[in-house]
């Protein structure tokens, strides 16, 4: 299971929580707060608090599976309320209150399920996608409504600059513009359709240069910034798309602009790309992008059971692992820098770091005779990696933890870039980077990671070190308040 | 009633504190011995270095100390406590004895022991009217208790006289007597306190019993004679009506003198029924009588009821008012009779009617009566109830001195380690709370409330328990003052009452005098010896700085010892520092002392540690096998009415002639049958499940053991600090032996369990993995009060929530698909888990090289039995536990001395501490760090038992190692 490099750090599952209901996890799960929320097949969603591992509510109501979920935030400054925001199979939203468990409001007579929220905090207004797009007022009032042409629907959407949205539907990406009138009604218009793509999008992200709404600023923030940001130059709001095909398209967000294409395949495809990788023969699922994840200077794309970071400032794979998973990577997670996690379906979580190769760090010693052999070995990269070895700026992804707990799958989801959470504003803005709406594990910095599952399992895994010694001074506090034994 | 020469007269006073041996013998009786004190009490400085006296085992035996010279000749195996009774007819007899099993008595003279018993009955008891009062009275009788010897036999009892109220018994009264018979003198000596207060339990539920029992007898008997008037009444009316007016006939003389008996004895028997339930109300001078208030407050209430309805209905004159007023006219009578009996049918709707019966004036002669059973003295809920205390308090107390001193040791040991007990030891009993305090005592209630009737008794062997029970030294709570003061609480209107001329304070007085010709007897012997050991015993208790001296005397105990003997009585008028010494704890070790000092010599007061309890190991290993025998079926079939065991009547005598048995329905109230008797009173009463549950001890089979250890524990109603459970861990204890000689990579799998790593033990057999898994069991740290982290036997895969759960899995390996997705689980988790395969004989767990189990996992070892090996381990689990304390416990290795301070300085702290002060490596470091984790949880949440939160899953990335045989 395990090769080498044991993790510094020892995580301890601090309450496993057995999930009720189906086989297959929907698992979701984002910050409340000290809060998390998920959601199953079950239809029921379940706030935890991720300091004891209690369950704190259960939000019944569904009667079928939780398609997306996501949070809404309301109110003015310091008084935040949040909401959580559910769609389901039966073909219906609802609003609930997750300090009281209540269903505030339900939608229920929509003409399809939807399949991916949006909330867009500025406009104070709430965007479905599915087999139509309709955009909800706060109060769930249903503003505007448009249906899709595309029989799959929409499958992911997120914003970008100047009201404008982008839609993941099939093979295209449609961009489309929101406007206020004047008396506050909401409507949608089509600007434009991006067909570069030659497969099925799966997955949809934004990508905000170096110090873009990746960073673990709330998103208030980032929109705060935004015209600022608009002004510096339009080539810093960047979004990017991957298809089932794998190819991975890189979009100016403002003027919607193809700005790079990386097709990444296992064999030779296109002549004369530098970043191209070449690699053993594929089969269509093997080279399909199941996720994005981005910090804004790379792109994490899931590809296959392989990972590859992509450089977005070089316009270049760095790093990559083909075989990072026995089976498909469903899910990523860039923890910081340096540090990435990824989930595949066989329930595996891996902890990976990216490592210069330690040659192009010392010029002086490239012409050493034996020298660059000596270091490869150890390395654990696949044997096609010897061509790779000789871009330059080509670093290692290299396996840190193996967290062994789930028995089936850890779901398909995207990635919450890492970050405090603790800072100003409750962190709300990982939907945003939604393609799939789920998410299938949150950190939540020092206190702690969740994943869940297939097998039902909800996993709480924490620094041990750090419980141990939390629990020390606890001890001793209580040592204290008895006075003595 | 002459005394057998050799019969050892122990007297105890009833006060109940200090068992003191004399050193010099009664004359005539040269095996007697009684209770003295050599005061040296507070006269050492304690060294504050040194290991509390009450911790320290003595170095050498002394040398003419077999613990078994005295067992060899006894004509018995075990102990065994035996039920006698003095018949008015037959004089004393043995009627039951405890374990109910012929073999225990092995040849034993039941007959001549319950003799030598039943001849020193110390009650201070007296029969018949007291003088200048008119009706007989009610003797309220105090309990006495001897020890007792008879060396030719070889048999030491305890003996413990008690005396119930039978209507028909001359004076009302049945002596009874309950002896714990034991070859070992010393046992009893030691034990005396507890088993005292033992069997003052047995006996105040036995008495609560049968004082239900009279009252009920006195009511129907209240009837009989009602009726009985009523029918005289009628006769003389219809006589004088009938004859001429001034001639009497000596026919309605004889009536008339027929009918004025006849109002008498309702007097009388008003009178008694007024006695019977003034008993509650009458000042106890047994401390150890505690009675329970729900109990008392019932029966009391019971008896109150009928006084009333007595008073009401037994008016004699109201009655023969009525009767001629309606002279001659049976009709009305009748019709009269008829309405007071619906009256008294609302009265006491519950109860079923009773048929009065017409009372012959004579009585049948003195011997052609059939005297009542024990049973059918006492109701029957409360004649189990005493049964099956007496059955544990046989068993609590089987097993040598050694041993049952070693246990206290242990037990007191454990109390103060509340902190880390629950890794290892098995659940203590008893409730912080309860230690230390004796709650009233109910068998019946109690036992049909909740399933833990009894009190584990305060450890009396010597003061160690006593004083590890009370927190401070400050507050020495000693069970004879606290039984005082809660007696005191209990019993309502104690000291109201005790001002009272009641006619228990009547019969105080009457004691005197009836004491003189008992104390005559055994003062010939003993009496100055006596006087004047108690003289001395009592000045130099009050010279020496007594702890309980802020404790005010108790009157009650004060007047214990009159029903004792007289020449205590005399002594007790000159101190007060007695009683107050009563309580004083004395030492185990002291009082050995002293009684190998009273065998030897006399006036000198030598104090030295070294003559003392003499306890070897090999004793303790070699006693073993009687203490864990498993013992011989005893599952007594309750003794109840009608239904009584065939057991040899040769020995005991526990039923009556089979001809006397229909006259048991005169006895029965409506319906008859066993449950119809009990139901005159009522009591709520929930069934006695022990029996059943004493089953189910029985059989420690290694399933229950794997599977729940605990349970078996929780679910015991009756185990005194799992004693039966002991058993089972001994069983485990083999187990474990044969594993650790059988694999040489033991160590390591001991280690996988110590340091929380889930150990799978993956086998086809399941009996061979079940075993495994039991012997197991013993090292898993914290296994929950029923085992909970411990599965036995598991045939399905297991995910992640089972290993967070279970610390310890037998799993099946079978060979199907599900077993391929077992063996699938096996590989998912196997960096969480060790698994230990049974088949194969391979251990697959990361690399162990540590010593810190050496001693225990020594697969050379020269351990050869499987309970010898279950105290090694225990020691050694024990000083574990005790470096995980200190580890836990020590605020520097866990958080930093100054606000500069990393985590790695305190890191590198504890590591260095654990190296260097407690000298692990960093192997053997992981147990104790899992150890603390473990202390630290349980700290911070402590587990109310029921809903074991489980502890928190932890695990580092090592790689694993195949071992193999």
């Amino acid at each position: 299971m395990y090769r080498k490099g044991f993790p510094q750090v020892v995580l301890e599952p601090w309450e496993r929580i057995p999930r009720t209901g189906r086989a297959a996890l929907t698992g979701d799960g984002f910050f409340l707060g000290s809060r998390c929320a998920s959601a199953g097949d079950d239809g029921l969603v379940l706030v935890w608090n991720i300091e004891t591992g209690e369950r704190l509510q259960e939000l019944r109501g569904h009667s079928q599976q939780i398609t997306a979920i996501t949070t809404l935030t309301a109110g003015g400054e310091g008084a935040d309320h949040t909401s959580l925001i559910t769609a389901s199979s039966d073909r219906s939203l609802s609003l609930w209150d997750p300090d009281t468990g209540n269903r505030v409001q339900t939608i229920s007579d929509l003409q399809s399920s939807v399949k991916c929220l949006l909330v867009l905090e500025r406009l104070g207004v709430c965007v479905s996608g599915g087999g139509e797009l309709c955009v909800w007022s706060a109060d769930f009032q249903l503003q505007c409504h448009r249906q899709n042409h595309s029989d799959t629907g929409i499958t992911a959407l997120i914003e970008l600059p100047k009201n404008c949205m982008a839609a993941a539907m099939d093979k295209e990406i449609m961009i489309y513009r929101l406007t206020v009138s004047t008396d506050s009604s909401v409507s949608v218009a089509e600007m434009r359709c991006l067909s570069d793509h030659h497969d099925q999008i799966r997955a949809l992200i934004n990508v905000n240069g170096q110090s873009g709404w990746s960073d673990s600023e709330a998103l208030g923030y980032v929109f705060g910034t935004w015209g600022k940001t608009l002004l510096s130059g339009p080539s810093d709001r960047l979004f990017a798309s991957g298809s089932h095909a794998g190819e991975l398209i890189l979009w100016d967000a403002v003027d919607w602009n193809n700005l790079a294409y990386e097709h990444i395949l296992w064999e030779e495809s296109q002549a004369g790309s530098p970043t191209e990788i070449r690699l053993a023969a594929p089969k269509p699922s093997e080279m399909s992008i199941q996720h994005l994840t981005t910090n804004g200077q790379f792109v994490l794309a899931a590809v296959g059971s392989g990972l590859y970071v992509y450089d977005v400032a070089a316009r270049t794979v760095v790093a990559y692992r083909k075989a990072a998973h026995d089976s498909n990577v469903l899910h990523t997670m860039l923890l910081s820098d340096s540090q990435l996690m990824s989930c595949s379906e066989d329930g595996s979580v891996r902890m990976w770091e990216i490592q210069d190769l330690p040659l192009p760090a010392e010029p002086a010693s490239a012409g050493f005779f034996g020298m660059w052999t000596f270091g490869r070995p150890n390395k654990p990269t696949a044997p096609p990696s010897k061509k790779v070895m000789e871009i330059p700026t080509m670093r290692t992804l290299e396996l840190t933890g193996d967290l062994i707990g789930h028995s089936g799958a850890v779901q398909v989801g995207a990635p919450r870039r890492h970050g405090s959470g603790r800072g100003g504003a409750t962190p709300r803005g990982f939907s945003h980077a939604s393609l799939c709406c789920f998410q299938m594990f949150l950190s939540f910095g020092e206190n702690g990671l969740v994943t869940c599952s297939t097998d039902h399992l909800l996993i709480l895994w924490k620094n041990g070190e750090r419980q141990a010694r939390l629990r020390s001074l606890a001890l001793f506090q209580k040592l204290e308040e008895d006075g003595g034994l | 009633m002459c005394l057998h020469p050799d019969v050892v007269l122990l007297f105890y006073d009833a006060a109940l504190s200090d068992a003191f041996l004399s050193n010099t013998t009664m004359i005539g009786s040269p095996d007697v011995v009684a209770f003295t004190k050599e005061d040296e009490y507070g006269q050492t400085t304690p060294d504050p270095w040194a290991l509390p006296e009450e911790f320290s085992i003595p170095l050498h035996p002394l040398a003419d100390s077999n613990p078994w010279a005295k067992t060899s000749y006894a004509k018995f195996t075990k102990d065994f406590i035996l039920i006698s009774e003095f018949s008015e007819q037959v004089g004393p007899q043995p009627l039951l004895t405890i374990p109910d099993d012929p073999k225990v008595c092995g040849t034993f003279d039941l007959n001549y022991f319950s003799l030598r018993i039943m001849s020193v009955d110390y009650q201070a008891s007296f029969v018949g009217h007291p003088p200048g009062s008119g009706y007989p009275r009610l003797s309220f009788v105090e309990d006495s208790r001897v020890v007792l010897g008879d060396s030719k036999e070889g048999a030491f009892a305890y003996v413990h006289h008690l005396t119930l109220y039978d209507l028909e018994a001359r004076g009302f009264v049945r002596p009874f007597c309950m002896a714990y018979v034991a070859a070992d003198e010393k046992k009893i000596m030691l034990q005396f306190q507890e088993l005292s207060l033992r069997f003052s339990q047995a006996s105040e539920c036995l008495k609560a019993g049968n004082r239900r029992a009279f009252a009920k007898e006195l009511q129907r008997k209240l009837q009989d004679l009602e009726y009985t008037h009523s029918v005289l009444q009628r006769e003389e009316g219809l006589q004088r009506e009938a004859g001429p007016q001034s001639m009497y006939s000596p026919h309605a003389v004889e009536k008339a003198n027929e009918l004025a008996n006849v109002e008498k004895s309702i007097y009388e028997h008003r009178d008694l029924l007024k006695q019977i339930s003034s008993y509650h109300r009458r000042p106890r001078r047994d401390p150890q009588a505690v009675t329970c208030q729900k109990c008392m407050t019932e029966c009391l209430e019971e008896c109150e009821v009928l006084l009333n309805k007595y008073a009401k209905l037994a008016n004699p004159f109201g009655y023969s008012n009525k009767a001629a007023k309606g002279e001659g006219e049976l009709g009305r009578s009748d019709a009269e009779r008829g309405e007071e009996e619906a009256d008294e049918d609302e009265d006491a709707k519950r109860r079923p009617s009773y048929t009065p019966q017409l009372i012959k004036a004579k009585s049948a002669k003195c011997f052609d009566k059939r005297l009542k059973t024990l049973q059918e003295l006492c109701e029957e809920t409360f004649y189990e109830a005493t049964v099956e205390l007496l059955k544990e308090t046989e068993r609590s107390f089987r097993g040598d001195l050694c041993y049952l001193h070693t246990r206290r040791l242990d037990k007191a040991l454990r109390r103060k380690q509340r902190v880390i007990n629950f890794l290892f030891e098995e659940d203590l009993d008893d409730d912080e709370e309860e230690v230390g305090t004796l709650r009233p005592f109910c068998a019946v209630n109690h036992a049909a409330n909740n399933f833990v009737p009894l009190n584990p008794p305060h450890i009396v062997l010597g003061s160690p328990p006593l004083e590890l029970d009370v927190p401070e030294p400050s507050r020495p709570q000693v069970p004879a003052s606290e039984r005082s003061s809660v007696s005191q609480e209990n019993e309502l209107g104690l000291r109201e009452s005790h001002l009272e001329s009641s006619p228990s304070d009547q019969t105080l007085e009457t004691q005197g005098s009836s004491e003189e010709t008992k104390g005559s007897f055994s003062s010939d012997k003993s009496g100055t010896d006596q006087a004047e050991k108690q003289g001395s015993l009592a000045s130099m208790k009050s010279e020496g700085p007594d702890p309980d001296s802020d404790l005010t005397p108790d009157q009650n105990t004060d007047h214990e010892r009159e029903s004792s003997s007289e020449e205590i009585e005399t002594t007790t008028g000159e101190d007060d520092g007695d009683n107050g010494g009563d309580a004083t704890p004395v030492s185990l070790l002291e009082m050995v002392a002293e009684l190998e000092l009273g065998q030897k010599d006399t006036g000198e007061t030598v104090n030295e540690p070294d003559l003392l309890v003499p306890i070897d190991t090999p004793c303790c290993i070699a006693q073993e096998g009687f203490l864990y025998e498993p013992t011989a079926p005893k599952a007594v079939p309750c003794l109840q009415r009608g239904s009584l065991p065939p057991l040899d009547q040769t020995l005991v005598v526990n039923q009556e002639p089979l001809a006397l048995l229909p006259i048991q329905d005169d006895y029965t109230v409506g319906s008859p049958g066993p449950e119809s008797a009990a139901a005159g009173l009522e009591l709520p009463v929930g069934p006695l499940g022990e029996p059943v549950s004493l089953a189910s001890f029985e059989d420690g089979s290694d399933c229950t053991m794997s599977a729940s250890t605990g349970s078996d524990r929780a679910a015991s109603p009756l185990g005194y600090g799992g004693f039966l459970t002991l058993r089972q861990r001994k069983k485990a204890g083999q187990g474990a032996l044969r594993f650790v000689r059988q694999y040489p990579f033991a160590m390591q799998a001991l280690w996988c369990l110590l340091s929380g790593r889930t150990l799978v033990v993956l086998g086809v057999d399941e009996g061979r993995v079940r075993r495994l898994v039991a012997a197991l069991a013993l090292f898993v740290p914290d296994p929950g009060k029923c085992g909970e982290r411990v599965q036995a036997w598991l045939s399905c895969p297991f995910t992640l929530t089972d290993l967070q759960r279970w610390k310890l899995i037998g799993l099946q390996r079978v060979a199907s698909p599900v077993g391929s997705s077992i063996l699938h689980s096996l590989s998912r988790y196997s960096r969480y888990i060790s698994i230990l395969d049974a088949d194969l004989k391979t251990l697959r767990c990361p690399p162990y090289r540590g010593q810190l189990l050496a001693n225990v996992a020594d697969h050379r070892t020269c351990i050869r039995r499987g309970s010898t090996y279950f105290l090694h381990l225990q020691s050694t689990l024990c000083r574990l536990a005790a470096k995980a304390f200190l580890l836990t416990f020590t605020h520097h290795l866990h958080l930093p001395v100054s606000p500069r301070e990393g985590s790695e300085v305190v890191e590198g702290r504890r590591r260095c501490f654990l190296q260097e002060q407690l000298g692990v490596d960093e192997e053997d470091s992981r147990i104790l760090l899992y150890l603390s984790q473990l202390i630290t949880q349980q700290y911070l949440q402590p587990s109310d038992g029921s809903t074991a939160k489980p502890p928190c899953f932890r695990f580092n990335y090592t790689t694993s190692v195949l071992y193999k045989i």
